[in-house]
């Protein structure tokens, strides 16, 4: 196997699947008059597509509009907000994962937090926040919970340990969101246009292939579950492209070794056990019904907006158009702030700071003067 | 949205395993995949394994790309202007 | 007395019998420790000078210790500037409690270190704070070379970037002895003296035009320094570029990216193209450097821009390390 994944990344294998795309692509072209418009939903895909240089080669035959798969991204900034509020109180400490340390809230960031000396600490695992919750019991341990499916049974598993142990004092300040209402939400707007999606593997890998059936059924729109890798992302895309171009609605899986056809039972098991529907703010969108997942009524000890409250200040209005770039409407250097304004280093919207971000894959790797 | 990365089970502890990634390695909780084996490889995500990977499928798309490779008569690689 | 006190640092007996049984016994530069500045001789000519302060945390790492490699770290800012080390200096920010056995390993770390550069160290300092004030141990190291014969920076056209090793290693194994993240690794940090190996590749070609050691922000925030400095634009190959397997399992488990970790024992020189294979096979024959390899070339003297060629043939450009390397889930 792991000879297998080293054979995944064999520059043959790629520039060979990268020709027949490129083929496919024109030949879309030649049928449609127009450059076929994918979008790629997750923001792990806007990366690796990024970083493998397969977004730069494929730049003049397909127009890959990134969606709103980045957690950071789409967390609207009234919960940024919060979520930075939370660190001021003492006796308690605030646990994240590293994607959020940078994120600009309206009154600076949970870095420049930690520089006050309030107790932040970045955790790989939110176990591990359970962990100092049990070795810190005269503390309150507050985990920001960020994330997509895939992220969310990741949340239950660590309240399922703080339920076995029962360890009082750790909570989730819950702010995740679901691919399938903002796919309609985009969809039913009708703000781009697209020929088809990249769907993405790893919510898939907890959803299962069925799931995004949706998109075929309701939506006439093809859609293809693709792995990381380039010669992963390039297969799929070449797959899109033959279903984009017989105009077939089809849902098909391309990471069939991860992704099973109706994903990971237990993984959804657990998430439902602990975490039930509600509305969801999305940043530059709104509020969307049954969009996010939070804690059970039966849990609400693990809750932590039913045990704290947190000062509300309206946010800082910046001209940051990251909610145009999370729908696809706009490139970020559409923006006036990107790479002027806005960079990395000094992020304004988190479109710039998560690496999945639009903005700072955009800036990382497709300026190129 | 998802970092995801294949590691293979080396040993099991309950609901825990330890996991290899080209020599590095990591304690993960595996009850996602409670029938998962030593030797399988998983995907891990923030600490726990999420899908066992079946590497019948990962060969299968590896052939179909071979085919590929030598279904191509030209030869010629895809040159690019930078 | 088996830990440092407030009382060791107060310049009186037991401050005296820290440095006999500690510093001059490792050290042995009881020669110039009798006046408040070490006084010396040189040779004429052009001189370098380097100052570091080292807060590694933990203080002993796979691979090395604080010692080790604020010795190592300064010998090298000078090696890669052409300088043959001649003296250093060091100074110890000690943490109340801080045990005896470990200062002494420390201290012989460094005395080590310096013997294979055959540099002396003259002259130091030792403070100590309160519990609390600080996080066990802090050392800064001051060193001075001469310059026989500067390096240019005249990068041309064609000329090659080569890399002495594997990059990376410090970063991870550092981040692994931490042991924060959960991560488990076999990897040793690569901390080591480059002078010898230097020396011997500048000895290997007149024609090496720059070095730098790629410490923190790695390989890729060293070569874009170089880039906008000298107003040259480097293209890397990326697979190229020599990686541990453990290093890139490991980044690939944090979302790190390997060409910004920390490395404490490699140095990327641009030289001539003609001298590549000469350069390269100086710094093969040491173990530190067995895995050199040519990873880019320098595309043109304009623009001043670094570049990554994927294996896909594509290129990117790759931008100074911004903020911390933090993991992520996304």
């Amino acid at each position: 196997m792991q000879e297998l994944m080293d054979q995944y990344t064999s520059s043959k294998i790629s520039r060979a699947l990268l020709d027949e795309v490129i083929k496919l692509a024109k030949q879309f072209q030649k049928k449609f008059q127009r450059i076929p418009a994918f979008m790629e939903v997750c923001g792990s895909h806007t990366m690796a597509l990024a970083r493998t240089g397969v977004k730069k080669a494929l730049q003049n035959h397909i127009r890959l509009i990134s969606g709103p798969g980045c957690p950071v991204c789409v967390t609207d900034q009234a919960t940024i907000d919060a979520m930075i509020s939370l660190t001021d109180e003492e006796n308690r400490i605030i646990c994240t994962f590293g994607d959020m340390m940078r994120v600009p809230g309206s009154y600076g960031t949970l870095m420049q937090a930690k520089a006050n000396g309030n107790d932040v600490r970045v955790v790989y695992s939110p176990n591990d926040a359970v962990r100092i919750a049990e070795q810190n019991q005269q503390k309150e341990v507050i985990f920001l919970g960020i994330g997509f499916e895939t992220t969310i049974p990741i949340l239950a598993a660590a309240l399922k340990e703080a339920e076995e142990k029962q360890i009082h004092n750790f909570s989730i300040w819950m702010s995740t969101k679901l691919v399938e209402p903002i796919l309609r939400h985009l969809l039913n707007n009708k703000e781009v246009a697209l020929d088809g999606f990249l769907l993405p593997g790893h919510v898939s890998m907890v959803m299962g292939r069925k799931h995004f059936e949706f998109l075929a059924a309701e939506y006439h729109l093809p859609g293809v579950i693709s792995g990381f890798e380039a010669v992963e992302l390039l297969s799929s895309l070449r797959r899109l492209l033959m279903l984009a171009l017989e105009q077939n609605a089809l849902v098909i899986n391309d990471y069939q070794s991860v992704v099973a056809e109706d994903g990971n039972e237990h993984a959804k098991y657990w998430m439902n056990r602990y975490f039930a529907l509600c509305d969801e703010p999305w940043r530059g969108i709104g509020t969307i019904a049954q969009s996010g997942m939070d804690i059970r009524e039966e849990y609400r000890h693990f809750n932590a907006k039913e045990k704290f409250s947190v000062p509300m200040r309206s946010p800082r209005k910046t001209k940051c158009r990251c909610g145009e770039v999370i729908r696809g409407l706009i490139d970020p250097p559409e923006c006036v702030l990107f790479a002027k304004a806005c960079t990395p280093l000094n992020p304004i919207g988190p479109c710039m700071v998560s690496s999945e971000g639009s903005c700072a894959a955009y800036y990382q790797y497709m300026r190129e003067e | 949205m998802c970092v995801g990365v294949p590691a293979k089970v080396i040993e099991i502890n309950g609901f825990s395993a330890l996991v290899d990634v080209m020599g590095s390695q990591m304690n993960i909780g595996i009850i996602f995949v409670p029938e998962v084996k030593i030797g399988d490889y998983v995907i891990v995500h923030a600490g726990q394994a999420m899908s066992i990977i079946d590497e019948e499928y990962a060969k299968a798309s590896l052939e179909e790309w071979r085919k590929l490779v030598d279904a191509r008569t030209d030869g010629s690689i895809y040159e690019f202007e930078n | 007395m088996d830990r440092i006190t407030l009382a060791h640092g107060d310049g009186g007996e037991l401050a005296h019998q820290l440095i006999q049984q500690v510093f001059v016994s490792y050290f042995h530069n009881d020669a110039y420790a009798k006046f408040d500045s070490a006084l010396f001789h040189i040779e004429n000519g052009q001189l370098a000078m380097t100052t570091d302060s080292f807060v590694v945390k933990p203080i002993f790492f796979p691979g090395g210790n604080i010692g080790k490699l604020s010795v190592a770290g300064t010998v090298n800012d000078l090696a890669v500037s052409g300088a043959i080390p001649k003296m250093m200096t060091c100074s110890f920010i000690i943490e109340e409690g801080f045990p005896i056995k470990d200062l002494k390993q420390i201290v012989h770390s460094m005395a080590e270190e310096a013997k294979k550069a055959n540099v002396q160290i003259i002259a130091g300092d030792t403070k100590v704070v309160e519990r609390g004030s600080a996080d066990g141990i802090y050392i800064n190291t001051t060193g001075l070379g001469i310059v026989p014969q500067p390096l240019t920076a005249s990068i041309q056209e064609g000329d090659s970037v080569i890399i002495s090793g594997s990059v990376g290693d410090h970063g991870i194994a550092v981040l692994a002895a931490r042991g924060e993240l959960g991560l488990m690794t076999h990897l040793e940090s690569d901390c080591a003296t480059l002078y010898p190996m230097i020396s011997a590749a500048m000895k290997a070609s007149k024609n090496i035009r720059i070095m730098r050691d790629p410490t923190r922000g790695g390989l890729a925030t060293s070569l874009v320094e170089i880039c906008e400095d000298f107003q040259v634009t480097i293209e890397l190959e990326e697979e190229a570029i020599p990686l541990k397997r453990e290093v890139q399992g490991a980044c690939e488990l944090l979302g790190f990216d390997p060409l910004y970790l920390a490395n404490e024992g490699k140095v990327v020189l641009i030289v001539a193209k003609e001298d590549e294979q000469n350069v390269l096979d100086a710094i093969r024959s040491f173990p530190e450097g067995k895995e050199a390899a040519v990873i880019g070339t320098v595309r043109s003297t304009e623009k001043g821009q670094l570049l990554l060629r994927t294996p896909l043939g594509t290129t990117r450009r790759l931008y100074r390390l911004s903020g911390l390397l933090l993991p992520r889930i996304c």
